[in-house]
């Protein structure tokens, strides 16, 4: 009973089905989704652990497999990245009560003066399905919200994001006010959006420049890597 | 089930109603007074007998006549042009169906080319940075061959966008004599693609051998009858209003066998009709309708194309200029001429002034393949691969053609607007809007291996070097390795039997592909 449903979760996490109600790749696959199947296997006994390493991210690691084989686009990875990161959702107070940790906290943002969300939330469902606690923190967002934000809620990681060459500027801002409120040390600070590069990165100060959710990922398990 | 091709929704025309009804009474006139001149006895004497004023040329050498044709023999003679001609298909699933009315684009190769071009990458180093260097094709002109014919209707066959073959490559082997060229040009044809294949006739003396390999590999003349899996082209007309002799002898015997034939008028503005559109389309217009008439009165009911390949002249070397945007139009009118006589309509598009692949022929050919495509002519041939107006074949560039084709059918969907449609999208619209990402990304899934979206460019390179020559190379070389349908043993081996002239090698393409 519960391999199966481990093994159900795992499927349609590889289908990106979030619910019952979504549609997979396969269309055959239908009844419960990754959320429906997460309370399942919480009433059958199963732990968060095991719901965690052999239904969601060993799912994952399948679809980040026929992502690079180029059998799945963008798309597919964002709609497993979302089914998983729904399930997060419904583990997340049993993780807190145990020993069990995530990957960190990921604080995102689009900095001041810019409204544009598309590829912050993109790169937030990335990061939730990858394993991190992702807090959205919005859009046109002041400096001082974001310092008071780290300096209350610790993340380990924040990520800025910007698509004008306007605001980007703004990012610079952020950085230099994390230093003054003695910050800087305590979060990685990624950046990303069509104006900014990773020469800008540097410029500013930032940790890393990320093209897209995908290298993100990548950065971030660079960090933990350290 | 035919193939289903393109139907275009109100086709785009240039001429008003009542410009067509100038032109077509231009176009009389013309064929009544200065007439044809006729180069050939038999057409003269069947033009005579029809009621013609045909007169001899005084001591002509050749013999010629003069033939004037009275409107209405031209008008009465028209009504008996079948409105629908069906080109068949090895595999009847290819068949094409066009009826003069209406306007579904089938898309389909062409010319004979001289020149076969090959390609071959080379890497270059920046003299500046010797760590830099760029992969660029190269291409090598030489004469085309039987192998090469070979090899161009077998990427045809696997050319999704694709709907017809005409015979794209002029064999020049050694051993392809004046007598042995037709019967291996279209057993090459028709040995490596299951579409219909068209070709000119080179000897009239092969037509019975053609149409007997034809006939064998139809399963009878009956079944070639409803299933005609070749068809010709013919020049009869040469620019201005001559009947050359023998084009037009081989053209009466195509049309006494009720074999389907393009009747293609190819004038060129500026030289061999007249700078002005309205001179041009007059005089194309005459042509092809002295043409249909004539194989009218050879034989009613046979099935006839109105074929229009209208051409400017270049200003600089008074040569042939199928880029130019004049070319288009006059492409684009003759397939509402075609439309307003109810006849299928073979038009032009896509040949390229360039000499290789590159920004000069993707501009010109796409330009024009796609505003003739939406003028609706049944039977484009819309040069693929062709190069250098249409004397050089490339097959780089059929696979990069057979690209922009698929854009252009994609371009041509029509909208889906329906209580279903609309139904999804307030429902999706409503339960997006309430989720915090608010994005629809969900939903592009379920479409985006359907079909029912377009798919991204195929020769789109990673990186910041333009690497579509050398994907599409790739692509080309895996649909030469993908297999095709040959003829079966038993129906190739009562073709050599029976027909003179084949090369034996030519059975075992596949093999001699290898060597």
């Amino acid at each position: 009973m519960s391999d199966s449903i481990i093994t159900l979760l795992k499927e349609n996490v590889i289908q990106g089905r979030m619910t019952q109600d979504d549609e997979g790749i396969d269309e055959s696959l239908t009844g419960p989704g990754v959320v429906e199947l997460t309370g399942q296997a919480l009433d059958s006994g199963i732990s968060p652990k095991i719901i965690i390493s052999e239904g969601l991210t060993a799912g994952m690691e399948v679809v980040g497999e026929k992502f690079n084989a180029k059998e799945y686009y963008v798309p597919d990875m964002l709609a497993s990245a979302e089914a998983v990161s729904a399930a997060m959702d419904i583990l997340k107070p049993l993780l807190e009560a145990s020993d069990i940790t995530t990957k960190g906290k990921f604080a995102i943002v689009t900095v001041k003066g810019d409204i544009h969300d598309i590829g912050k939330n993109i790169v937030a469902i990335l990061l939730k399905g990858a394993g991190y606690e992702v807090e959205d923190l919005g859009i046109d967002v002041s400096t001082e919200k974001i310092v008071d934000y780290v300096k209350e809620k610790k993340p380990q990681y924040l990520g800025l994001s910007a698509l004008l060459t306007t605001t980007m500027l703004e990012m610079g801002e952020v950085v230099e006010a994390l230093q003054k409120a003695g910050l800087r040390d305590s979060v990685k600070v990624l950046i990303g959006g069509a104006a900014v590069s990773k020469e800008f990165a540097l410029k500013i100060g930032a940790d890393a420049y990320c093209a897209d959710g995908f290298e993100a990922v990548k950065v971030l398990e660079s960090f933990q890597a350290v | 089930m035919p193939r289903k091709g393109i139907v275009i929704k109100d086709p785009y025309e240039r001429l008003t109603g009542e410009q067509i009804e100038t032109i077509h009474k231009t176009s009389l006139e013309l064929l009544y007074d200065p007439g044809l001149l006729c180069f050939n006895k038999r057409a003269a004497e069947i033009f005579a007998r029809a009621g013609a004023d045909v007169s001899p040329v005084p001591s002509a050498d050749p013999p010629q006549w003069t033939v004037k044709i009275p409107e209405k023999l031209v008008t009465d003679t028209l009504e008996g042009a079948p409105k629908t001609v069906i080109l068949g298909a090895r595999n009847p699933k290819n068949s094409l169906v066009m009826n003069g009315e209406e306007p579904r684009v089938y898309f389909v190769s062409g010319s004979e080319t001289n020149i076969w071009l090959d390609v071959n990458f080379e890497t270059y180093v920046k003299k500046s940075d010797e760590n830099t260097e760029l992969i660029i094709p190269e291409f090598t002109p030489r004469r085309g061959t039987v192998l090469d014919l070979c090899r161009s209707a077998h990427v045809a066959e696997h050319l999704e966008s694709l709907d017809g073959f005409i015979r794209n490559v002029n064999i020049q082997d050694p051993n392809i004599t004046g007598e042995n060229k037709d019967v291996n040009k279209f057993f090459a044809s028709l040995n490596n693609t299951t579409k219909h294949v068209m070709a000119g006739l080179t000897s009239l003396s092969q037509l019975d051998n053609v149409v007997t390999m034809a006939h064998l590999i139809a399963g009878g003349k009956d079944a070639f009858k409803t299933n005609p899996i070749i068809s010709f082209i013919t020049c009869l007309v040469k620019s201005p209003l001559q009947f050359v002799d023998d084009t037009t002898e081989a053209f009466i015997e195509m049309c006494e066998r009720g074999i389907p034939v393009v009747v293609s008028s190819s004038p060129q503005a500026g030289t061999t009709a007249p700078i002005t559109e309205v001179g041009i389309l007059a005089q194309i217009n005459a042509e092809v309708l002295a043409g249909i008439t004539l194989g009218q009165l050879v034989n009613r009911g046979t099935p006839l194309i109105y074929g229009t390949v209208p051409v400017k002249t270049r200003i600089d070397t008074l040569e042939d200029s199928y880029g130019s945007i004049e070319t288009s139009q006059y492409n684009i009118d003759c397939a509402q001429l075609s439309r307003f006589y109810k006849l299928p309509n073979y038009s032009t598009s896509g040949v390229s002034d360039a000499k290789i692949p590159g920004q000069q022929s993707t501009m010109e050919r796409l330009f024009s393949d796609i505003v003739v495509t939406m003028s609706g002519p049944q039977f484009l041939h819309c040069a693929y691969g062709l190069l250098d107006c249409n004397s050089v074949f490339c097959l780089l560039q059929a696979v990069l053609d057979d690209a922009h084709f698929q854009m252009i059918k994609f371009f041509l969907k029509p909208p889906r607007i329906d209580e279903t449609e609309i139904h999804e999208t307030l429902r999706q619209v409503r339960k997006v809007f309430e989720t915090p990402q608010k994005l629809y990304i969900g939903y592009l899934r379920k479409v985006m291996r359907s079909g029912a979206i377009s798919p991204l460019y195929p020769f789109e390179g990673a990186g910041k070097t333009d690497d579509v020559f050398r994907l599409a190379y790739e692509r080309m070389n895996e649909l030469l390795a993908k297999p095709v349908e040959h003829i079966d043993d038993g129906t190739t081996k009562k073709i050599f039997d029976t027909i003179p002239g084949l090369l034996p090698w030519l059975n075992r393409y596949e093999k001699g592909r290898k060597q």
